[in-house]
């Protein structure tokens, strides 16, 4: 079981070097969708079959993997993106931080105090490193939906660390988090359709009218 | 009787979707305010049992549902008059919408599990992101883009501040739960150095969604491009209710044993939020940005009043209500002198209270509240608060507040002045006052006044058991 936890939450840092580095949005949104579906799988990894891990692997599944990365490759069809990723920083140096942030992160949860069973874990890194990787990309790009998928990764670094905690939410209060991200994202679907039809662009740095 | 408090109001939301008739849409919104305020004040007074352990009231939570129960009876009755007004702009995602804020935020006040207080939250950013969107041309957009990622963000945070205050008890080697009343139970026995984490987590949260500095970058966008009403609504009731968000931790913290630590990081941010509002407020050119930065003046006032503690933080709750209707009156008078005048910036407009006699004399009468001159209510409780500093033995920190005070009354006077005095433009006016538009700004400063002049022996007493909920020692 922890081996098979530990090759996910591997593959979900993966996933986050291959967002920072990529330059196509569609490709984005895919590893995005499949870092989603893989964090279904750590309720029932960390705390064995129930209703309450099954449900909650279900909702993550259907609304992380599936249900919000087909609104977004529907949303880049409507808007139909000319450009790809844009960056504010280049792809190296963002993969470079992201690196020293994962490093980092290795090296700041050995020093977090722990419970014993979690010191062995790779979940409170990951989660630490993901929490990370989706700060840079909210911050180093320029296009609305990029930003989108730096929230939804910061969200996904939430979760791993929720996940070693899930006697703590109750199903009904999860199932309202889950629900509440969908909402999230599908308002901010609608102000990037709007951005698009005002400005033609769905560049960021278009939106500076207002300051001081 | 509190779930159809939190009910009711997204069941009229849905029908408001469906019903074809305009205005019918728009009473529905007084409706549904008379009744939730009737309710509010129904279950304050009885106590009235929870609804499991996940909701319930406290007099804390009782404050702020009041607070925010009559806030925004007043602006329903204003929105009616100004949904008439703005017609080719039509009411059918206003009306739903602040019927789900109200529901969010009404669900936000009286939770006490901590999940489901960050559930309510986040609707309520979710819920308001369409509101301030109402205007739908580029700057509009523009806040709302910024306003829906940086409280979501925000509000992400706080969620691992709850997860990291979960830790907390594990690893000290409780039963895991983000029950309210388990965690103060329990408290003494939280992991410090989580829950210190969370805490920081939580202030920063809460804090982003509340508007304190550094935290308030989307605040002047968000309340600049908004309707005056949703502005009243979101600098008087959102805020209150972000702020109970973070008298959660502090109540947390408090029966840690840590309550200390909590005091020392909200006065630091309070300070910082003071100076920041003072340095932007002076030769601020548009008044609904004006009184987005004087919002996050009164949220410093707050943070540092609960910082301080003892009396001053009695002073801030006090304050609390006092900012709010305040907040109300401003910023009902601010959309009226921006409709009068077709523009919100101070180089179009001149001679408010010639133009406006009612809404410009509210609007001047509101910036002599907001500022803390007597007999008005934040007079009160600004004193209040500076006693209470004075009495803690933070003369130095007094003396500062009262210089940034000070700065913020020139400030924010030379452009209030400027607005109100002088000859109106030429031109026909395109809107005088309106009954429904001018009766709800004047009630909430006969309330201020009120308050100013008397404080009713029932709502002393319910400011004095919340304040004594935050000094809970373990």
């Amino acid at each position: 079981m922890n081996q098979l936890s530990n090759l996910c939450l591997l593959l979900v840092i993966l996933l986050n070097f291959f967002t920072l580095g990529s330059a196509r949005l569609g490709a984005c949104i895919r590893a995005v969708a499949l870092q989603g579906g893989l964090l279904a799988l750590l309720p029932l990894l960390a705390h064995g079959l129930n209703a309450h891990t099954l449900l909650l692997a279900a909702g993550a599944l259907g609304l992380k993997g599936l249900l919000i990365p087909w609104l977004l490759l529907r949303a880049i069809r409507e808007v139909r993106i000319r450009k790809e990723v844009e960056p504010l920083i280049g792809f190296v140096p963002t993969l470079v931080l992201g690196a020293l942030f994962t490093a980092g992160a290795f090296i700041f949860a050995d020093s977090l105090p722990l419970v014993p069973a979690h010191h062995q874990g790779l979940f409170v890194p990951t989660s630490l490193a993901t929490l990370f990787a989706g700060f840079l990309l909210l911050m180093s790009r320029r296009k609305a939906i990029t930003q989108v998928l730096g929230y939804l990764i910061l969200e996904n670094g939430i979760f791993i660390f929720g996940t070693l905690l899930s006697e703590a939410l109750p199903l009904m209060v999860e199932a309202g988090v889950l629900l509440d991200l969908l909402v999230g994202v599908f308002v901010m679907g609608i102000v990037i359709n709007q951005i698009n039809r005002e400005f033609s662009t769905l560049n960021t740095e278009r939106l500076s009218a207002l300051k001081e | 009787m509190l779930a159809v408090l939190i009910l009711f109001p997204m069941a009229v939301a849905v029908l408001a979707h469906f019903i074809p008739w305009y205005r019918g849409r728009s009473w529905l919104l007084p409706a549904s305010g008379a009744l939730h305020l009737v309710l509010a004040v129904l279950v304050s007074t009885d106590g009235g049992p929870g609804w499991g352990s996940w909701v319930g009231l406290d007099p804390l939570s009782t404050l702020v549902l009041l607070v925010t129960s009559l806030l925004f009876f007043g602006c329903s009755v204003y929105a009616v008059d100004y949904l008439e007004l703005r017609r080719d702009r039509g009411n059918r995602q206003m009306v739903p919408c602040l019927l789900t804020f109200l529901s969010a935020m009404t669900l936000a006040v009286t939770a006490r599990h901590l999940g489901v207080l960050w559930f309510a939250v986040e609707t309520t950013t979710i819920a308001s992101a369409p509101l301030i969107y109402y205007n739908r041309n580029r700057l509009s957009i523009e806040a709302t883009w910024k306003y829906l990622l940086i409280c979501s963000v925000g509000i992400a945070l706080a969620m691992l501040g709850l997860l990291f205050v979960a830790y907390a008890g594990l690893a000290g080697g409780e039963p895991v739960s983000l029950q309210l009343d388990r965690l103060l139970a329990g408290g003494a026995h939280l992991s410090r150095p989580w829950l210190h984490a969370g805490f920081v987590f939580l202030l920063v949260g809460f804090g982003t969604k509340m508007g304190l500095a550094p935290l308030h970058s989307w605040k002047p966008d968000a309340y600049g491009e908004a309707p005056g009403m949703v502005g009243a609504l979101l600098a008087g009731g959102l805020t209150s209710v972000a702020f109970l968000g973070i008298l959660r931790g502090v109540q947390i913290m408090g029966a840690a044993g840590d309550g200390a630590l909590a005091r020392q990081m909200l006065l630091g941010l309070g300070l910082l939020s003071l100076v920041l509002a003072a340095v932007f407020m002076v030769r601020q050119r548009d008044i609904k940005r004006l009184l987005a930065y004087s919002s996050i003046e009164h949220m410093g006032i707050l943070a540092l009043g609960v910082g301080i503690g003892g009396l001053a933080a009695f002073g801030a709750l006090l304050h609390l209500v006092n900012n709010a209707l305040t907040k109300g009156c401003l910023f009902l008078a601010a959309g009226n002198i921006h409709r009068a005048f077709a523009s919100k910036r101070l180089e179009d407009i001149r001679g408010a209270t010639t133009r406006l006699p009612l809404s410009g004399g509210l609007f001047l009468a509101g910036f002599l509240a907001i500022t803390g001159s007597p007999p008005f209510g934040p007079f009160l409780s600004e004193f209040t608060i500076l006693r209470g500093m004075f009495q803690a033995g933070q003369g130095p920190l007094a003396a500062l507040v009262l210089l940034l005070l000070a700065t913020v009354f020139i400030g924010m006077g030379a452009t209030v002045l400027s607005v109100a005095q002088g000859d109106p433009p030429a031109g026909e006016a395109p809107f005088r006052d309106r009954l429904l538009l001018v009766a709800p700004p004047l009630g909430f400063l006969l309330a201020i006044l009120l308050l100013g002049l008397y404080l009713p022996e029932p709502l002393r007493h319910l400011l004095e058991n919340a304040a004594s909920l935050l000094e809970v020692q373990p």
